[in-house]
């Protein structure tokens, strides 16, 4: 399959603003779930405030938030495909930076230093985007998250040492979403990585925190972690908004990967309870669309 | 628990009466406001020629699209989607706010710290909770976009919304030292205890 340019782009510009007004399934269910489950008075307010939002944004064809976010974009390509690698680039910041323009969106993005902000959703190296790869056969998928910045903001890597134990990562992660507290948005999806390098560290507990809600980290260690301090976190009483309750989390995600002998690295990087997400998927047989 | 229409601006007094629990309804004015605004406020010594005395603020960067000015959109600019962003960021320029542009509400998300509690307490301000992420239902409550100042900051300008029945929202801080974030921290910190426990990990 060769992939058309064409259609990333229009795809790129597309996922943007659908990931933005639309939530999955998954997020949608998971808030229900909580509702049905608050015991606190105000704690029930808010969540049933995030419930009737998620659909007046549904009807009125509206963005969910006006947080725009960080514009990233995972792309996974699957065998027997052919494309090249810098237009694909190219494609997908245009894309990006269309739905910027032509909606319009707000653009968060800003120069580091100066401020200075474009209006395209794009600048240096942003939108962010990763490139990995699978073993579907003439498939290839590109998922998009706008990551709001409530939640990026309290984002924590700590290089804990062997003699801290799993214990020394189980208490990070506690001591995050309490200093965390209601600036992030919760209910919150808490993305957990543990192992690797320091960069792949804070890279898992990203994908972790953009993970869909009932998906679990394949390795068995990691999915006894996940069970653990996602009943862990809900006895905290920060709640929905931090203002109390037992909904601080939908869930506590965890990727890992092997590290050195002398390291024990945690990171934790937060979704929001607008866990927004949207996903196209080419094929020969054209795009489609999902979460 | 009581219930509050108030139309901006306000005087202190109708601050005062405010307890946290308490609910508002605000009508008439809001005033969008964000961190770029007010590092350029109170850091670069700009002036907004907006009158903030008595009025609300709300922690916002707005998505707009560029209009003709009419009737309508007499900024030359309709509201795409307005809601809320994190405060804590801005804790910093509420003393500033409320003693430089007579600010006496600040509408956000997440709460704010000790320093705007006791700049609440002594020049009679109030904290109003509204909930982020829910700017799609915010939206509708905000009737046009009326003026802009500092747009060159855009979308971090100074925004004058008209709004209609903004709310309700709750009273998070109050003007009498009562702020629910520090009882929900208090709380917090006492259940981190157990947490910890219950999780095999001792000090």
């Amino acid at each position: 399959m060769q992939l058309q340019m064409n259609l990333v782009e229009e795809a790129c510009k597309e996922l943007y603003i659908r990931a933005l007004k639309v939530l999955p399934d998954d997020i949608k269910a998971g808030i229900n779930k909580l509702d049905r489950a608050e015991t606190d008075a105000r704690a029930q307010v808010v969540l049933k405030t995030m419930i009737t939002n998620i659909s007046v944004a549904e009807r009125e064809d509206n963005l969910l938030c006006q947080d725009t976010g960080l514009p990233i974009y995972n792309v996974k390509i699957g065998s027997n495909v052919q494309y090249d690698g810098m237009a694909l680039k190219a494609a997908i910041r245009k894309g990006c930076e269309r739905a910027t323009m032509e909606y319009p969106l707000r653009s968060s993005v800003v120069h580091p230093i100066t401020r200075k902000n474009n209006h395209t959703s794009c600048g240096i190296d942003m939108p962010a985007i990763h490139i990995d790869f699978s073993d579907k056969p003439e498939t290839v998928e590109i998922e998009m998250v706008p990551k709001g910045s409530g939640s990026e903001n309290n984002s924590f890597l700590k290089m804990a040492i062997p003699a801290d134990g799993i214990n020394g990562v189980k208490a990070f992660v506690i001591e995050s979403v309490v200093s965390a507290g209601g600036k992030t948005c919760p209910p919150t999806i808490v993305g957990v990585g543990v192992g690797g390098t320091s960069d792949q560290c804070v890279a898992m507990a990203k994908r972790a925190a953009t993970r869909p809600l009932g998906s679990s980290c394949t390795d068995e260690e990691g999915a006894k972690l996940e069970k653990e301090l996602s009943l862990a976190v809900n006895q905290l009483g920060i709640g929905p908004q931090g203002l109390g309750g037992d909904s601080t989390a939908f869930a506590v995600h965890v990727e890992l990967a092997h590290t050195h002998i002398t390291l024990n690295p945690v990171a934790v990087n937060m979704q929001c309870h607008s866990a927004r997400r949207a996903r196209a998927t080419f094929t020969p047989a054209g795009v489609s669309y999902g979460f | 628990m009581a219930h509050y229409v108030l139309q901006t601006p306000v005087s202190e007094e109708a601050i005062r009466k405010l307890r946290i629990n308490d609910t508002v309804t605000l009508q008439n004015t809001l005033f969008g406001i964000r961190d770029a605004t007010q590092i350029h406020m109170f850091d670069h010594d700009r002036k907004t020629r907006f009158d903030l005395h008595g009025h609300a603020v709300i922690h916002t960067a707005p998505n707009v699209r560029k209009v003709p000015i009419s009737k309508a959109f007499p900024a030359g600019y309709e509201p795409i989607c307005i809601g809320t962003t994190t405060s804590d960021r801005m804790e910093r320029f509420t003393r500033p706010l409320m003693t430089q542009n007579g600010v006496r509400m600040i509408v956000g998300k997440g709460g704010m710290r000790e320093g705007s509690a006791e700049a609440f307490k002594e020049l009679g301000g109030v904290y109003l909770a509204i909930i982020g992420g829910t700017a799609a239902l915010e939206t509708t409550w905000i009737e046009q976009i009326e003026d802009v100042d500092m747009d060159d900051l855009n979308p971090e300008s100074l925004w004058r919304f008209k709004i209609k029945d903004f709310g309700p929202l709750l009273v998070a801080m109050d003007s009498h030292g009562g702020s629910i974030y520090q009882e929900v921290k208090s709380d917090v910190a006492r259940k981190k205890e157990a947490v910890l426990k219950s999780l095999g990990i001792t000090p």
